[in-house]
């Protein structure tokens, strides 16, 4: 099944190299967004720039695999003008893992490339006492990471089986999400502080394990320990998800005769 | 299984449509299935016709559990179609004639391999059934193509052929040949005729196509807004709203209008008569015995019949409840 996918990628060679390089592109302009900030302030939200790497990068790996891997599931509308959202309900799987694992966008392990370069600077640059909860805290944040984006996805997918044309909007969620997520919660005002911690909990993916693997104090309502409780926020984002992407199959209108 | 493979009763969809109008915007309900109930028993083929935007469509995601009845009920196969969908998709397969379930990019002998272990066929066994339906569909030099290459007719049969690789009970066809040739159509019903005698499937179609129903359907139901029009067999329809075969000959000489041939309405004469239609009921009399009738009266060089138009009759029932 997933060697297929790769296949299919591979039958337009050209058109892949061009895609990749285009996401290379996103990634570093990304980064450079960061760089050019750090060249004006010195600390931001709490951070210096060695630990905006960590951050940056954290944020993003989680954000690229999880766009690598169901990014494309916000974009069901396409699927329902096409008719491939029938054909899965035709099938004997559940039609959620089938939109799921019917594209793996290599394309996008470009950003991946860029994220893992920062992450490894991040990690050197910074004065880190490692330990074997340090490594557990970075394993648990880029999986726990990638399952919080993931379910956004899923969320923003499931919205669209209500708007027409609501990818605009569900952007806001995902690629927003992933935009706070690369910047220090802290420089948030008080109430989006909250809604980045725990209503949209992107600041699970990178912020807070930031603060706990650098040993740094968080802002009041976001103590650094709390990274430890990432699992909980991606359980918690899935539930979400998961309610609500029912409740969209229900209203599922068809994609017409 | 004894009970029937379709059972609706009081099936209802309703979709909300928003109209602009000029005291702004206005919501309104419409019924795409209201109140529709029938049965099919197992091995049946059975023709659901309609003109568009009538409900086909709608009542078949209903049945395969894609859309979620508003009211009534829905069972397929004797399961609950939306709560019991993935058990309903193994012995169920579906074809919607616009929509493609194989891989666009990928040859046809990879979707099929795909649907095989999609529907976890044992190996053998999906070899087998993957090689019969190449057989009798003759597709052995397409399998090689990837899909998005192949012609529409080729596609079609692709098609039905992966809706037909896990050996389905029930086969349920959208419009499957629209927009295919008299030749594409002819070997497609050829096959399906040929797999429901091996195998018994229930069939399910809709169409616009008359040559589809007079084929392979032994009932017919006509939707009408929603509703059930017409319940039985296709002679009986045509009986139902009275339509009549057409017998047109071609005579040696001019002659006078043909009115009194026994059992038949002389409907028209053109060119002073050397070709003149003659309408009879196939109940009550035979095309030969009109003819007999018509050679004591005049020299017949050539003739055909024409057979009642669906289309027409269709039409005709429509009109009758409205």
């Amino acid at each position: 099944m997933l060697a297929s996918r790769i296949r299919a990628q591979r039958a337009y060679r050209g058109s892949f190299a061009l895609d990749f390089l285009g996401s290379l592109l996103v990634g570093l302009t990304e980064f450079a967004e960061v760089w050019v900030v750090f060249h004006n302030v010195d600390v931001l939200g709490g951070l210096d720039f060695h630990a905006i790497l960590l951050l940056f990068g954290l944020s993003n790996l989680a954000f690229s695999l999880a766009d690598m891997v169901v990014g494309h599931v916000d974009t069901l509308p396409t699927y329902v003008r096409a008719g491939t959202l029938d054909a899965f309900y035709l099938r004997p799987q559940p039609v959620l893992a089938q939109l799921m694992t019917s594209e793996l966008q290599l394309r996008r392990l470009a950003r991946t490339g860029v994220a893992v370069v920062s992450l490894v600077a991040g990690l050197a640059y910074n004065d880190i006492s490692w330990g074997l909860d340090t490594v557990l805290l970075l394993v648990v944040a880029i999986g726990c990471g990638a399952a919080i984006f993931a379910g956004l996805f899923v969320c923003a997918a499931s919205l669209q089986f209500f708007l027409i044309n609501g990818a605009e909007f569900t952007n806001a969620f995902t690629y927003g999400g992933s935009y706070a997520a690369s910047q220090p919660t802290s420089i948030f005002p008080g109430p989006l502080k909250l809604v980045f911690g725990y209503l949209v909990p992107v600041a699970f993916t990178a912020y807070l394990p930031t603060l706990a693997i650098l040993d740094l104090p968080g802002p009041a309502g976001l103590p650094g320990w709390l990274a430890w409780c990432t699992p909980l926020a991606a359980l918690w984002v899935w539930a979400v998800a998961l309610t609500m992407w029912r409740w969209g199959t229900r209203h599922y209108q068809g994609g017409g005769g | 299984m004894s009970g029937p493979i379709i059972d609706i009763s009081d099936l209802t969809r309703t979709f909300t449509v928003r109209r602009k109008a000029s005291t702004g915007r206005r919501r309104t309900t419409i019924a795409a299935v209201d109140q529709m109930t029938f049965a099919v028993q197992p091995g049946k083929a059975v023709g659901y016709i309609g003109a568009n935007a009538e409900g086909k469509s709608t009542t078949i995601k209903m049945l395969c559990g894609i859309l979620v009845p508003t009211s009534g009920s829905v069972r397929t196969c004797g399961l609950e179609p939306v709560r019991q969908r993935r058990d309903l998709a193994r012995r169920i397969g579906v074809v919607f004639g616009q929509r493609s379930q194989l891989w666009w990019d990928l040859p046809l002998r990879e979707s099929f391999a795909l649907l095989a272990s999609i529907h976890q066929l044992d190996p053998t066994r999906a070899s087998a059934r993957t090689s019969e339906l190449v057989d009798l569909l003759e597709m052995a030099d397409t399998l090689d193509t990837p899909v998005r290459q192949l012609s529409l007719g080729q596609r079609m049969r692709a098609e039905i052929a992966a809706a037909l690789l896990h050996s389905p009970e029930l086969l349920i066809l959208d419009e499957p040949t629209i927009g295919l040739d008299v030749l594409a159509k002819a070997r497609l019903r050829e096959f399906l005729i040929q797999e429901r005698a091996r195998h018994g499937t229930t069939l399910l179609l809709t169409t616009h196509d008359m040559g589809d129903v007079e084929r392979l359907c032994d009932r017919i139901l006509v939707v009408d807004r929603g509703r059930l029009a017409y319940d039985g067999t296709l002679p009986g329809l045509a009986r139902t709203v009275g339509a009549r075969r057409v017998l047109v000959v071609d005579l040696a000489a001019p002659c006078a209008a043909l009115t009194g041939v026994p059992n038949t309405t002389h409907l028209s004469s053109a060119a002073d008569g050397l070709r003149q239609h003659l309408a009879f009921d196939a109940e009550r009399t035979t095309a030969a015995q009109v003819l007999a009738g018509i050679a004591t009266e005049a020299e017949v060089r050539d003739l055909y019949i024409e057979e009642p138009d669906i289309e027409d009759v269709v039409r005709r029932i429509y009109q009758a409840q409205r």
